[in-house]
């Protein structure tokens, strides 16, 4: 049996701040779902069922809030799944939600995911101290502070690559209108004279804390061919996943982000990602981690990755632009950020991404990771629908 | 009844001793057993799985990311595909379930757990509620079930010997069920919220669950009788309580339409009925006459594990049906206050 082609015809999410005051939990996730369905040309009885998902609910102290948000987002009398899985759960649930799709369960499905930071504070959340377990010291940060130093001692990666991914970020988020940081007056001195909040990441290399929500909506063929624009086809999509902490475990570059590339690219049918693949939004919430997976996803050999950063190879206008859209260390409300990244890579397919749009993408992939840097998720879309 | 290309049965279930407090154990411990249980009674080993799919909570546990823990259980190296739901096993089971249905798997480790005892799970589950309007006024489950038994008293629907009945018909049954919390009858008790008694509310307690999925001449190699899923799907009502009629549940009869329960008649049902009440209201919205045997296993009167306790709703009619005790069951999960979110599964033997 051959799957459903998938294909993202809307997408919708808000402007991302520090804090919406504004509006509530349900008026910030239907402000997105409203935008992907006015994208689409669709309306919420077009839609069969909701996936949504969100990092811990400890970030706004609701347990389980889907069940609160099933009105606000037009689920009532449909299913209506949650997905968490950490950081990478942005991305692990769009590709939930391209299940159904592609299982030919439902043919239209919205979904999204967010996070509403102001309600509480994100480091110290996941810095809750349990017995008998390691303890995360100081949120994200402190835990992946030492995978980078340990990156740079492998790789022998001056220094200075990690602002350099910054300022690119950071100038390339001018260009989203969606992006949380405007930085209007960014220079490289700047993030370079930035204070160092975990050696060797600096306060400008490091993700700011966001409310925001991003969310789509995927059909199938026959609904492609109803949309009003054009589609972003799902060629290839994957999860893999490792334990945390284990004798023998890549922290640098986790075998479980080379497997989950691996099978999304076979899937794809990409045997040179480098050449092939003409946008990557990547999950990168601290500089350095750009390199490091430019590395765990093949785009670069072993010990390589900073080199194209350090060349202007993933700038915007590089020859493989990386995170156009300003990516994480613009923009991080940690539960949707992942799907941000899949949203961004649609976007660049569906030659939609306005000023920081790359010029004639055909191909482009998304990636989240999360955990400790255990769970990966990803998938590649195209402005073609796939060969089936 | 939407015809689904791939055959999918549940092939193995194992489930923990459910227990008032697992103190001298973690998640971690508590899952590992029922998760070496399937893999050796199908003879898989992590490594062959395609696909791994789990349900809990962070709330209960107390931490962010508390799958990431369990998932050691799991012995995820080489890396796995693995996947996590914030509800009840019931829905990472239809997680595994549209994996295998795409054809990217063969098989899925499905798998649950829940420690309601290190907090006040009463309290625990107002933070479930509307943080604007509910929340803050902190009613709790039993006062929200006591409000639905209420209605249904109200309409006429039943009274407290007809839910005396029910506490003491599940609780008799889970005599023979070993893993039960509550095993015999146990006292009615007086009112925790009126018109509930302390007889008609599930016992607070940790436990985990895991189920083994496979499709077609996988699932026959691996299992006798196999338990096939011939329908699965689930809805969600409003939120709201003003806005639902408590003595119904509509998303329970929907999701059951779009499962096929009503093509054919089940001789038993898994009822996820936390409360007495509530399998009064799930009776009449899924058509189960007096000829359906309800609860075999005692249900969640007699062992409630949090996350865990749909999930083996699914998992005991599976086994029913792999002792040859049953054709065709419907099991059933539930989710939020009030039979909010619902999950109807239907299982078939082979014809014999």
């Amino acid at each position: 049996m051959s799957k459903e082609p998938v294909a993202v015809v809307g997408i919708g999410q808000t402007k991302h701040v520090a804090a919406r005051h504004d509006v509530s939990i349900a008026g910030l996730v239907r402000e997105a779902a409203r935008r992907a369905l006015d994208d689409a040309g669709l309306d919420w009885p077009d839609v069969d069922a909701v996936v949504i998902g969100k990092a811990p609910d400890f970030f706004e102290g609701v347990m389980m809030p889907e069940l609160y948000l099933a009105d606000a987002l037009g689920a009532v009398g449909k299913p209506m799944l949650r997905v968490h899985t950490a950081g990478s759960v942005g991305g692990s649930t769009a590709l939930v939600a391209a299940n159904l799709v592609a299982a030919r369960v439902h043919r239209t499905v919205l979904t999204l995911a967010f996070e509403k930071q102001s309600e509480s504070n994100a480091m110290w959340g996941l810095s809750l101290p349990v017995p008998f377990q390691q303890p995360l010291l100081a949120g994200a940060g402190g835990f992946f502070a030492p995978h980078v130093r340990a990156y740079m001692r492998r790789t022998g990666a001056p220094d200075t690559v990690g602002s350099l991914v910054a300022y690119k970020d950071r100038r390339n988020a001018l260009k989203n209108p969606y992006a949380h940081l405007h930085e209007h007056g960014i220079t490289l001195a700047k993030v370079q004279a930035s204070p160092m909040l975990w050696d060797p990441i600096r306060y400008s290399e490091t993700c700011p804390s966001s409310d925001g929500a991003c969310a789509m909506v995927l059909t199938d063929r026959a609904g492609a061919a109803r949309a009003p624009r054009p589609a972003a086809w799902l060629h290839g999509g994957a999860m893999r996943s490792e334990p945390t902490l284990f004798a023998g475990k890549d922290f640098v570059s986790p075998q479980a982000g080379k497997d989950c590339a691996a099978d999304v690219y076979r899937q794809a049918g990409i045997t040179d990602p480098r050449r092939e693949i003409d946008a990557v939004e990547m999950y990168v919430p601290f500089s350095w981690y750009e390199p490091m997976w430019l590395e765990n996803l093949g785009f670069a050999a072993e010990g390589e990755g900073w080199k194209l950063t350090e060349a202007g190879v993933t700038e915007l206008d590089g020859d493989l632009p990386v995170n156009p859209s300003g990516g994480v260390l613009s923009t991080n409300p940690i539960g949707a950020s992942g799907m941000i990244r899949f949203a961004e890579a649609a976007l660049q397919v569906r030659g939609a991404a306005g000023e920081h749009q790359v010029p004639g993408a055909r191909r482009a992939l998304g990636h989240a990771y999360g955990g400790g840097a255990q769970f990966f998720a990803m998938w590649l879309v195209g402005s073609e629908p796939p060969q089936t | 009844m939407p015809n689904h290309a791939r055959e999918v049965a549940v092939v193995a279930f194992a489930q923990s001793d459910h227990r008032r407090h697992t103190d001298d154990l973690s998640e971690v411990e508590m899952v590992m057993p029922v998760l070496h249980e399937v893999l050796d009674r199908t003879g898989l080993t992590t490594g062959e799985i395609g696909f791994t799919c789990s349900g809990s909570s962070d709330y209960l546990a107390g931490r962010a990311f508390s799958f990431t823990m369990t998932l050691d259980g799991v012995g995820a190296w080489p890396p796995i595909s693995e996947s996590h739901v914030e509800m009840d096993g019931a829905w990472a089971l239809y997680e595994a379930w549209v994996k295998i249905q795409t054809g990217e798997a063969d098989t899925a480790l499905v798998y649950a757990y829940g420690k309601s005892s290190p907090g006040s799970v009463r309290d625990v589950l107002t933070r479930q509620l509307d943080p604007y309007y509910l929340a803050p006024l902190w009613p709790d489950a039993v006062a929200l079930a006591a409000l639905q038994a209420q209605a249904l008293i109200d309409a006429g629907d039943t009274d407290e010997a007809a839910l005396a009945a029910i506490a003491a018909r599940s609780r008799t049954d889970a005599a023979a069920n070993p893993h039960a919390q509550l095993r015999g009858p146990v006292p009615q008790g007086g009112h925790e919220v009126a018109p509930l008694r302390t007889g008609d509310c599930p016992p607070i307690g940790d436990g985990a669950a895991a189920v083994i999925l496979a499709a077609g001449d996988t699932a026959r190699r691996l299992c006798d009788r196999p338990a096939w899923i011939t329908g699965i799907d689930h809805r969600i009502e409003a939120h709201g309580l003003g806005l639902r009629d408590l003595t119904d549940a509509p998303s329970a009869r929907l999701a059951a339409e779009h499962a096929g329960a009503f093509e054919a008649p089940v001789d038993t049902a898994e009822l996820h009925a936390p409360f007495t009440s509530q399998e009064v209201v799930l009776r009449k919205a899924l058509r189960l006459d007096g000829t359906v045997r309800i609860n075999p296993s005692g249900g969640p009167l007699a062992a409630n594990p949090m996350m865990a306790a749909g999930l083996i709703r699914i998992g005991e009619a599976a086994a029913r049906i792999h002792r040859g005790e049953s054709r065709r069951a419907l099991a059933h999960a539930t989710s939020g206050p009030c039979l909010q979110q619902n999950l109807v599964a239907v299982l078939e033997g082979d014809k014999a």
